[in-house]
């Protein structure tokens, strides 16, 4: 086990020298870039690990590097210029454009995928349907019963992803209007463990991304979402997604500096291309096209 | 004669090697006091210590992070307490049974499962709490929902239990035999020689078993995170979910924006674990160095 162990290690190693390598070989002379770097959203490293490699394969000689760290570190560094693509889960904020333009750099957005929330009770609670502002005051703390909401007597109870994750703080700004979590909310270590909790509990409440609730279909119920209290409910579903009637949704996308050119034209063409979206569905997002 | 020097030479520098190996220990553990320290002092400054005393902890908010230890130690210490009780009937009891009471054949049955047990990695045990305990805790009690405090200090108990038969089985067994042999002749039962002559004469060492038992308790983190449902609250109520302070370092620490506020808060979170297992240990020691005098 051990070696095993160390030899995962020394590979490791060996990929990351190889990574440095390919940082040093960019093409001068041709004007065009053969090395492509990405920086940006921890929660697409998945899905655009995914287009690198497959571009990859019909497109030798132009070498996609993905880097994480975060949507605001891609911004950050598509603003310094030390990347060609930022991927980035939520949209640039006024702030970041106004300093691009001081800059004099004109970031060019381009949705590629989208991602949504389903919001999830246990089949036998009978609430269907929920106004956003609902949702958060039951997230909140503010609403501890589901009686309030138009379900039976029965407290609620509220479970949510670890404060770590991403999906935490995007609903925490979208349905919690960037109020705190309810200290009682139970922050489950996986989204598997939350499927598991509304199975077993009638009372309970959890978030997950829709490929998860789709997936649980029958443990879980998927609750369909108001806007406000005067627009109709939405079921998420690849279509109200794509749409954007469905709320709890964020696009994905690259920003660029500028419109794209040459290689970085032909990657992003690929990404909104039929096999990119493809990609796309197989990693558990909604296309786009 | 010169070969003698070489075996002289040679016996020293293997004494050497090997009393560099032992201390490394003690390194070690100097080395993580003042890297732990290094890392969480800047809280001291920034917002200072008596943000660790405020009473929440919302290390991820848009209206105002806190950073308050007391729902966590809380947490640790209600999921402890609750194992410990858990943890001593069934870890003495077992012992004294394999000890004095089993047959050969019964001792040669039941200790291999328990060592078994005692190997089982932690993860797998959380599973098991997940599948089982969560649900069983949530029906036998009649709650709405089996992810508490309670579920976590079954699962630890599960997970201390073999510590404690092991080395409560052995201070048991290391009571001298004459005193089993005076009690008997002296017209005491089986049952009242166990319980009134030989527990009592290895107690320290089964104290000693329940204290490092504890010790594995508290710092447990994987099952422990699995089944407590992980919410911040502040309560004595075993029906409650809560959080301990390892598993908010191993939720929080993958994440968490490098030399931030928050990054500093859980190094502090890690000081205060070590504090506690390193008092633990200590009067574990204390206890056992008593023991041996006496025994």
């Amino acid at each position: 086990m051990k070696t095993r162990k160390m030899t995962s290690v020394l590979i490791a190693l060996a990929m990351s020298f190889a990574l440095f390598a390919g940082c040093s070989k960019k093409d001068a002379d041709s004007g065009d870039n053969t090395f492509i770097t990405i920086k940006g959203s921890d929660t697409m490293a998945h899905l655009v690990a995914s287009w690198a490699e497959e571009f990859g394969k019909s497109n030798t000689g132009i070498d996609v590097s993905f880097t994480g760290g975060g949507s605001g570190t891609g911004i950050a560094a598509i603003l310094n210029g030390t990347t060609d693509i930022c991927a980035a889960s939520r949209e640039v904020k006024d702030k970041e454009i106004k300093q691009a333009n001081d800059k004099g750099i004109t970031l060019t957005e381009l949705v590629v995928a989208r991602d949504g929330i389903a919001v999830i009770v246990n089949p036998a609670n009978p609430v269907n349907e929920m106004t956003i502002e609902q949702i958060g005051k039951i997230y909140t703390g503010a609403t501890p019963n589901w009686s309030t909401v138009g379900g039976v007597d029965m407290p609620v109870e509220i479970l949510s992803r670890e404060s770590s994750s991403g999906t935490y703080s995007f609903f925490q700004d979208v349905v919690l209007n960037k109020k705190d979590y309810a200290v009682s909310a139970k922050l489950m270590p996986a989204t598997s463990a939350i499927v598991q909790a509304v199975t077993e509990n009638k009372g309970a409440i959890g978030y997950v991304g829709l490929g998860y609730a789709l997936a649980a279909k029958g443990k879980v119920k998927i609750i369909a979402v108001k806007a406000d209290a005067s627009t109709p409910a939405v079921v998420p579903s690849d279509a109200s997604i794509k749409e954007g009637t469905y709320s709890v949704a964020r696009g994905l996308q690259f920003y660029t500096n500028g419109e794209p050119t040459g290689n970085i034209k032909k990657f992003l063409d690929y990404c909104l291309s039929s096999a990119g979206q493809k990609i796309v569905q197989e990693t558990g997002y909604v296309v786009v096209k | 004669m010169q070969n003698w020097r070489k075996i002289l030479f040679k016996e020293k520098a293997v004494k050497y090697t090997l009393a560099a190996a032992a201390s490394m220990s003690i390194l070690i553990v100097l080395l993580i006091f003042t890297f732990l320290g290094k890392e969480a002092f800047g809280f001291l400054y920034e917002p200072g210590l008596k943000e660790l005393f405020h009473t929440r902890w919302m290390p991820v908010s848009s209206q105002r992070e806190s950073f308050g230890l007391v729902p966590l130690i809380c947490g640790s210490l209600l999921v402890t307490t609750m194992a410990t009780i858990i943890m001593i009937p069934f870890g003495v009891g077992a012992s004294v049974y394999i000890a004095e009471l089993a047959k050969p054949r019964e001792r040669e049955t039941l200790k291999p499962f328990i060592e078994i047990l005692a190997c089982i990695p932690s993860v797998v045990i959380g599973f098991f709490g997940l599948l089982i305990i969560v649900p069983m805790v949530k029906k036998v009690f009649g709650l709405q929902s089996g992810y508490n405090a309670l579920s976590g200090a079954i699962l630890l108990a599960l997970m201390a239990i073999p510590t404690v038969i092991s080395i409560s089985e052995d201070a048991i067994r290391s009571v001298p035999k004459d005193y089993k042999s005076a009690s008997l002749a002296l017209g005491a039962s089986k049952m009242q020689t166990v319980w009134r002559v030989i527990v009592p004469a290895a107690l320290p060492g089964i104290i000693t078993a329940v204290m490092l038992g504890i010790g594995r308790v508290i710092g447990e983190t994987m099952a422990v995170m699995m089944v407590t449902g992980n919410s911040a609250l502040i309560t004595g109520n075993p029906t409650e979910s809560v959080r301990t302070m390892t598993a908010t370092i191993a939720a929080e620490m993958g994440e968490v924006p490098f030399g931030s506020t928050h990054y500093k808060a859980l190094f502090c979170v890690g000081i205060v674990l070590l504090i506690a297992t390193f008092i633990l240990n200590l009067i574990a020691f204390k206890i056992l160095k008593k023991y041996r005098m006496i025994g």
